[in-house]
């Protein structure tokens, strides 16, 4: 089923760490494996990476399994180096999850590409604005283990997961981030139909994918259009048509958030617009979290595409 | 219960003239069947006795639970505060009772529903008033898609805008939208009425038996098998009484809405039963 939010302030920053947290949680129902957020912090000259060397279940995989950990961890500090990559601070979120705070003049996509070439290695997100943290268990459980209570920022992102078509672990988790593109992220409820031709399609074009999760798609269809000449909002229009299937899906950028709805309008999303707020989600119990007095929502109809600046 | 007349109101309007074609039958209950209107359990209640509910720190089982022991104890009218937009908030009531609630539902609110009036200040979300049977559910603001599906009877009202799918295997009952509705609307219906004030989307009434859709604003298409009507004087009669009684009204006339019925071209309408065919074959 799973569960889909987003929200985005208009000319301020605010708590969207504990904000979306209260949103995914009013979800959880409708997906408790994993939970995910994309929260865009205010951004500076440095990127900000999220990586993992590990799924959470490789923890019960042996006794060696902290060592590989480890290596494995080495050895992105390594070939960073290699790269010329300043790391500024490191954060060891988790055992298997880190977040570091880079400055890098080169090339962005090299750079990555050497990362993950390391085996168990998967660059969760990186960008100036864009922070994606995803783990197994509800919003509460993430956000506890994330410290994101408290995260200032403009506009987030977030997923509840009830895994349907792809296993029960991170990599297949949502929000995906749009490699190689800094800043850009996916969320979506439903399923494609027409997954494996167009990801054929995208791989030969030289397009990467870290999962079978037919939810990564529309973040390296989205990707890929935009490195095509496409605006956001026009790869989005675009997207409603080529893929097939039933989707909700939302998009942030560094400084917007974009909502599609596929032709047949068969997944939910309602939603809250006001001058310096717009909060959307799979259902108005969630928007309803951050808001405990009346408010006015609706629903998007079918085929519709929005795109709000922050 | 309220004595039943052996005439009908609404034989006079020739509200009962929708000729079923292929295998069904009509069948309406008959007056002096009273005891079968009546739930072995329904409760005796009094719409002067009132009470309020905060449902703001209850769970939805807690309030629907209140909702009936109010009841058990003759409370006729009661005003729910705070719904939050909470799912399956007053379902299933089966008897008399006027229920206010102050605010919006989540999903499925007022779901199999048989005689209870409703109204709601806010909006409902998906499958509203699912399988209601008889009463009035009137929503104040918006709602959201499969609003009334397979609804049998009553009035459902939406002053604002609904999603898609509105109506979608509607058996009986009047569906008023104030606003414009989404694409899909009537999919399948059997039986009953749609009246949608504003715009209508794509595939209004897509392989409808059998009902009829009237549609104050654009259609943006018609779906398979769904074809225009002529609108006649009872009809328009019964469109201005319908809407009257909810303080709304057709923007440019009863008259000037468009009629949508079943063209009953598909091949459900054969009246070959499965064995027949492999006979004839």
């Amino acid at each position: 089923m799973c569960g889909i939010a987003g929200l985005i302030h208009r000319g301020k920053s605010a708590d969207i760490g504990s904000q979306m947290t209260s949103m995914l949680q009013a979800l959880k129902h409708r997906g408790p494996d994993s939970t995910g957020y994309a929260l865009y912090g205010d951004g500076g000259k440095d990127y900000i990476m999220r990586f993992k060397v590990a799924e959470q279940e490789d923890l019960a995989s042996g006794f060696d399994i902290h060592d590989t950990i480890k290596e494995r961890k080495d050895t992105v500090d390594a070939r960073l180096k290699e790269m010329k990559v300043k790391v500024k601070d490191e954060e060891q979120v988790t055992e298997y999850a880190h977040r570091y705070t880079l400055s890098f003049d080169g090339d962005l996509k090299r750079m990555i590409d050497f990362i993950e070439d390391i085996e168990g290695v998967e660059i969760l997100s990186i960008g100036h604005a864009l922070e994606l943290i995803k783990d197994l268990g509800d919003a509460a459980v993430v956000c506890e283990q994330y410290s994101l209570n408290g995260f200032k920022g403009t506009h987030a992102i977030g997923h509840t997961r009830m895994a349907t078509e792809s296993d029960v672990d991170i990599r297949s988790a949502h929000p995906y981030w749009a490699y190689p593109f800094n800043d850009v992220s996916v969320v979506h409820n439903g399923q494609l139909t027409n997954y494996w031709t167009n990801r054929r399609d995208l791989e030969r074009r030289g397009h990467r994918f870290m999962s079978d999760c037919d939810s990564e798609l529309i973040a390296v269809y989205i990707a890929h259009r935009i490195d095509e000449g496409d605006d956001l909002e026009d790869a989005m229009r675009r997207s409603v048509n080529e893929l097939d299937g039933v989707f909700t899906y939302l998009v942030a950028t560094a400084d917007s958030l974009g909502m599609a709805k596929d032709v047949m309008a068969a997944k939910p999303m309602v939603l809250y617009e006001s001058d310096d707020l717009i909060a959307l989600a799979s259902e108005e119990v969630a928007i309803r979290s951050i808001f405990p007095h009346e408010i006015d929502t609706f629903d998007p109809y079918e085929g519709e595409v929005r795109v709000w600046q922050s | 219960m309220a004595k039943l007349n052996t005439e009908h109101d609404s034989h006079k309007l020739g509200m009962h003239t929708e000729q079923l074609s292929g295998r069904t039958q009509q069948v309406f209950f008959s007056p002096s069947a009273e005891d079968n209107f009546v739930y072995h359990d329904s409760i005796e209640v009094d719409f002067k006795k009132t009470a309020e509910i905060d449902a703001g720190p209850l769970d939805i089982s807690d309030v629907n639970i209140k909702i009936r022991d109010l009841m058990k104890r003759g409370v006729g009218t009661i005003t729910v505060k705070n719904p939050s937009a909470k799912h399956s908030l007053g379902v299933g009531i089966l008897n008399r009772l006027n229920l206010n609630f102050e605010g919006s539902l989540g999903y499925f609110g007022c779901g199999l529903c048989d005689g209870p009036n409703v109204r709601i200040s806010g909006r409902v979300g998906w499958s509203c008033a699912e399988n209601m049977m008889s009463g009035t559910i009137v929503i104040e603001k918006n709602a959201g898609s499969t609003f009334g599906a397979a609804m049998r009877g009553g009035d459902l009202v939406c002053k604002g805008d609904v999603g898609s799918r509105t109506g979608i295997d509607q058996k009986g009952g009047t569906i008023i939208v104030g606003g414009n509705a989404g694409a899909f609307n009537g999919f399948m219906m059997q039986r009953g009425r749609i009246i949608i004030l504003g715009n209508a989307g794509k595939n209004l009434g897509d392989s409808m038996y059998d009902g009829t859709i009237f549609v104050g604003g654009k259609i943006e298409d018609l779906g398979v098998d769904a074809v225009e009507g002529e609108i006649t004087p009872t009809e328009e009669k019964w469109l201005e009484n319908k809407l009257e009684l909810y303080g709304m009204s057709a923007p440019n006339g009863v008259k000037n809405l468009t009629k949508i019925v079943a063209g009953k071209q598909l091949w459900n309408y054969d009246n070959l039963e499965p064995s027949e065919k492999k006979l004839v074959l």
